[in-house]
């Protein structure tokens, strides 16, 4: 069929559907020139890290994504699919990213008033649990347990496993200091449960101690002179001398014997605790 | 997830201008981009318009009280900052529009080459006789027909009366289907000799 030999007489309609087929989308750089114009546009950088580099992303709110670094083009498009926007790679982070990271990865540094992620993709209880999370002093861990019951949610121990399992910020938000009650070092996003005790071995705790002491029974420490007691890593644990340290086997035997909870790292039992 | 509606991304605007405003440029680029492209007629220079249209668009929303941008209507407020740069990139630089700029493109979801061929040669005719409409004419055509603004959203974007607009879009489009019959009947006579 040819048209040409059979002019027709056009329509309103013809004229419209042959007018509209002249639309052109935006060109795919528009937006992230656009942001980058004004400045709106998110960066990440690599920096070095405890068990190798980090891709870290930032945007105005704060630090919002990071992984080991393997691919650069992998975590574009991982920032890209959470974000539903571009990211760019910069050489340096501006000096409150890399204090933030500094200070969090590391160790170093002054305190930081604030700590600013970026987390509002988030639901509201794994906002919760990962800001709870950043409160566990470098060097110590706290079981899923801790977590639960500081939120208000003691029940809720396997969803606060699964809030730090989708960490999106690992490193920065400590989810390595996460452990399971009964021993385990638990799952890591960042590596499987090898990595989460190297991060941990960087921090200078000894993981081996922490896997021994619940295998042996021993959830929290006592001291016979205070009368208190907390979890093993706590750091006024360790200012207990060997000869005044009580192995206690639960927060209910700790009560039992007359000690009370450490107000720094205010342990508290499983609400099922195995067997 | 939901498709925000346009009230609730003026919302989002005025209560957190820099993180909505992503969400305004994936919105409503095409509509600026397709602006820019019919005042410009090039490709590269409409991507130039399109991004300073957003960025003069993004300091004046800085500029508006919150009350002012929960009740903008953003596709005529943005297709009026489109023209007006547009029209100055005009003024500074005269361009020449390339056909192919306007027409060729690829269609999503197509059949085939052959398909897409034959669009693209009723695009580059559409956008000849578009061209051969008188000025007057042209912008609200196209801005009805080819970038879908209702009427309303034209005469705002123009600051002209509706019913200047409404006459102006059905006498171009009249001009249109008249241009397009002669050029069919051009056509059928010459294959017929």
């Amino acid at each position: 069929m040819n048209m040409h030999l059979d002019p027709r007489i056009a329509d309103d309609r013809l004229v419209s559907r042959g007018l509209h087929s002249l639309r052109r989308p935006a060109p795919a750089t528009l937006l992230g020139d656009v942001l980058d114009r004004i400045g709106l546009v998110d960066a990440y950088v690599e920096v070095p890290g405890p068990i190798g580099p980090l891709f870290v992303a930032y945007g105005r709110r704060g630090i919002s994504l990071v992984e080991r670094a393997t691919d650069a083009g992998d975590f574009e498009q991982a920032f890209r699919d959470t974000f539903g926007r571009p990211v760019r790679r910069v050489e340096r982070a501006p000096q409150l990213i890399e204090r933030v990271i500094e200070k969090r990865v590391w160790g170093r540094g002054g305190q930081l008033k604030k700590v600013p992620l970026e987390l509002d993709q988030l639901p509201e209880f794994d906002r919760e649990v990962l800001r709870k999370t950043l409160e566990i002093p470098r060097g110590e861990v706290r079981p899923y347990a801790w977590v639960a019951a500081e939120i208000g949610r003691p029940l809720a121990v396997r969803a606060v496993g699964n809030a730090l399992a989708r960490n999106p910020i690992p490193f920065v938000v400590p989810c390595h200091r996460v452990v399971r009650s009964d021993g385990r070092i638990g799952q890591y996003g960042a590596g499987g449960p090898d990595a989460k005790r190297a991060v941990l071995e960087a921090e200078g705790l000894d993981t081996s101690e922490l896997e021994q002491l619940p295998a042996a029974g021993v959830r929290f420490i006592g001291s016979d002179t205070t009368g208190i007691y907390c979890y093993p890593s706590c750091h006024n644990t360790r200012r207990i001398s060997e000869r005044h340290r009580v192995a206690l086997r639960s927060a209910d035997d700790a009560r039992q014997a007359g000690f009370r909870a450490c107000r720094v790292c205010r342990p508290v039992d499983a609400p099922f605790r195995a067997a | 997830m939901a498709v925000p509606s346009a009230d609730d991304l003026c919302q989002r605007l005025a209560t957190d201008l820099e993180a909505a405003f992503a969400d305004l440029v994936k919105e409503h680029e095409d509509l600026v981009f397709g602006v820019a492209l019919r005042v410009v007629g090039d490709a590269a220079s409409a991507q130039d318009v399109a991004q300073e249209a957003f960025v003069r668009g993004y300091r004046a929303l800085r500029r508006y009280p919150s009350e002012r941008i929960r009740e903008l209507r953003l596709r005529p407020w943005l297709a009026r900052i489109a023209l007006n740069q547009a029209r100055n990139q005009l003024r500074a630089n005269r361009h020449m529009s390339s056909l192919d700029d306007l027409t060729v493109h690829p269609v999503a979801g197509d059949a085939g080459p052959q398909s897409i061929a034959e669009r693209n040669d009723q695009a580059r005719m559409w956008a000849r006789l578009l061209d051969g409409l008188p000025g007057r004419y042209r912008l609200a055509v196209a801005m009805r027909h080819v970038e879908g603004l209702s009427y309303a959203e034209i005469a705002e974007a123009l600051d002209r009366p509706l019913g200047s607009i409404k006459s102006d879009v059905h006498r171009g489009v009249a001009l249109l289907r008249a241009a397009y019959d002669a050029e069919q009947r051009a056509v059928a006579s010459q294959e017929a000799s």
